[in-house]
């Protein structure tokens, strides 16, 4: 048997900016996904609003990168002209969206890592990605505030709603520790002083996340389930690969097009 | 800086802070806050600086459009406009000229300095743009655009925007 080995490709500033910058992408286009399909106008905005922030904050994440690479790409070459194997995303952004329950649940977990992990990095002595984290500190806390009042209500709602999330929280579970990993390239970030030590932000994402599920009615799940993992390292569920097929249709059929 | 530099900086400032937000026509991007500074760089050029408001902001393209015709039209050599990131917007730096704009066009203007409101805790009340009544609530807190969110008055029954504090 021969194991598959996937070898850093990029220098740790550049590979954790492209991770962020992926993770913020794909989860953007997943919300996205919601326009025209939410359950409320008001929830169609709130959605697209989250989608945009989200986005926008890929854009920052990505000029950076092309910067730090310093091959000539640009912002959009990134975002559009790369393949799965080539993204860094965590797995749980690039899963379909299920129902609103699954979507709102992923949002919690996502935001509950990101408000921390923003306010730390914002703290880092990396002055461009401290800007960025300044900024997106502020949106992330909006996004946790309302994908947690969601999660409460579904999950402390009707039977239906609350069996929703409990399935829900059964699918996505096993998808939120890749968040708290760190590989040699995090560990030379974390001693330069230029990116947070995401283990120690797991004991406040713990906080947050169990002390929702507990609002909301619904189980903890154990402390010690099995995890997935994979994404950081460019091996991606087949999910990624027909999500980045719609995402990059137009840049990929007609190079260069601007409108 | 010399006198010439500093009479050009200022024109390039007074030039960019004609520039209106495009979704909201009634406030120029210097009662905004998002016109940051202007300086006169070694080549002669001369640099303005906008910071965007939320990270995703589409009108920030349009923004620094603007503000490039604006500096080409007021005569300035060599225009450019930065993007800064650093430090991030907040809506404390709205003038209170733009406050008041905001309020007579009909969207209910940033509080001073919201803290980060925990899950279901109340809003501090928003005036009516429309009544001045604090007799208000939230319907969304997301609205047309990345800034505001959806809110009603109980008093005069009409909905408006207000902007979120950030």
């Amino acid at each position: 048997m021969t194991a598959i080995t996937v070898t850093r490709t990029a220098p740790p500033l550049l590979l954790h900016t492209l991770r962020l910058a992926d993770t913020a992408l794909v989860l953007g286009h997943r919300l996205s996904e919601w326009t025209g399909q939410a359950p409320t106008l008001e929830e169609e905005m709130a959605l697209a609003n989250v989608a945009l922030d989200h986005i926008g904050q890929a854009r920052a994440l990505y000029a950076h990168a092309a910067a730090l690479e310093g091959k000539g790409r640009t912002e959009d070459e990134l975002a559009y002209l790369r393949d799965a194997p080539e993204y860094r995303n965590w797995l749980i952004v690039e899963l379909p969206n299920g129902d609103f329950a699954h979507t709102m649940l992923r949002q919690l977990f996502v935001s509950a890592f990101l408000l921390p992990f923003w306010q730390a990095q914002a703290r880092c002595a990396e002055p461009t990605l401290a800007a960025i984290a300044a900024k997106a500190e502020k949106e992330a806390a909006y996004h946790l505030r309302h994908a947690g009042e969601w999660v409460v209500r579904l999950g402390d709602g009707t039977e239906e709603s609350h069996r929703r999330c409990r399935d829900a929280l059964a699918a996505l579970w096993q998808f939120t520790g890749e968040m708290f990993e760190q590989d040699a390239s995090d560990r030379e970030l974390l001693a330069a002083g230029l990116a947070p030590d995401v283990i120690a932000l797991r004991a406040a994402w713990t906080a947050t996340v169990t002390e929702a599920l507990a609002e909301a009615t619904l189980p903890a799940p154990p402390a010690d389930a099995w995890m997935q993992s994979g994404g950081r390292r460019g091996v991606h569920t087949e999910h990624l690969g027909h999500l980045l097929a719609v995402m990059q249709h137009l840049p990929r059929s007609y190079p260069g097009a601007m409108w | 800086m010399s006198d010439t530099d500093t009479a050009l900086r200022d024109r390039a400032l007074a030039a960019a802070a004609t520039v209106a937000d495009p979704e909201i026509p009634v406030l120029s991007i210097a009662d905004l806050g998002v016109l940051r500074g202007a300086r006169v760089a070694s080549d002669g050029g001369v640099e303005v600086d906008i910071t965007p408001t939320y990270s995703g902001c589409p009108a920030m393209q349009a923004i620094a459009d603007a503000v490039l015709v604006a500096l080409r039209d007021a005569n300035l050599p060599r225009p450019r406009v930065n993007l800064v990131l650093s430090p991030a917007w907040t809506t404390d730096w709205m003038t209170q000229a733009g406050r008041d704009a905001l309020r007579a066009y009909g969207i209910a203007p940033p509080l001073p300095r919201a803290s980060h409101r925990a899950r279901f805790a109340p809003e501090a009340p928003v005036p009516c743009p429309h009544c001045a009544s604090t007799a208000t609530e939230r319907i969304s807190e997301f609205g047309s655009t990345a800034c505001k969110a959806l809110w009603r008055c109980t008093e005069c029954r009409e909905p408006f925007d207000h902007f979120k504090c950030l």
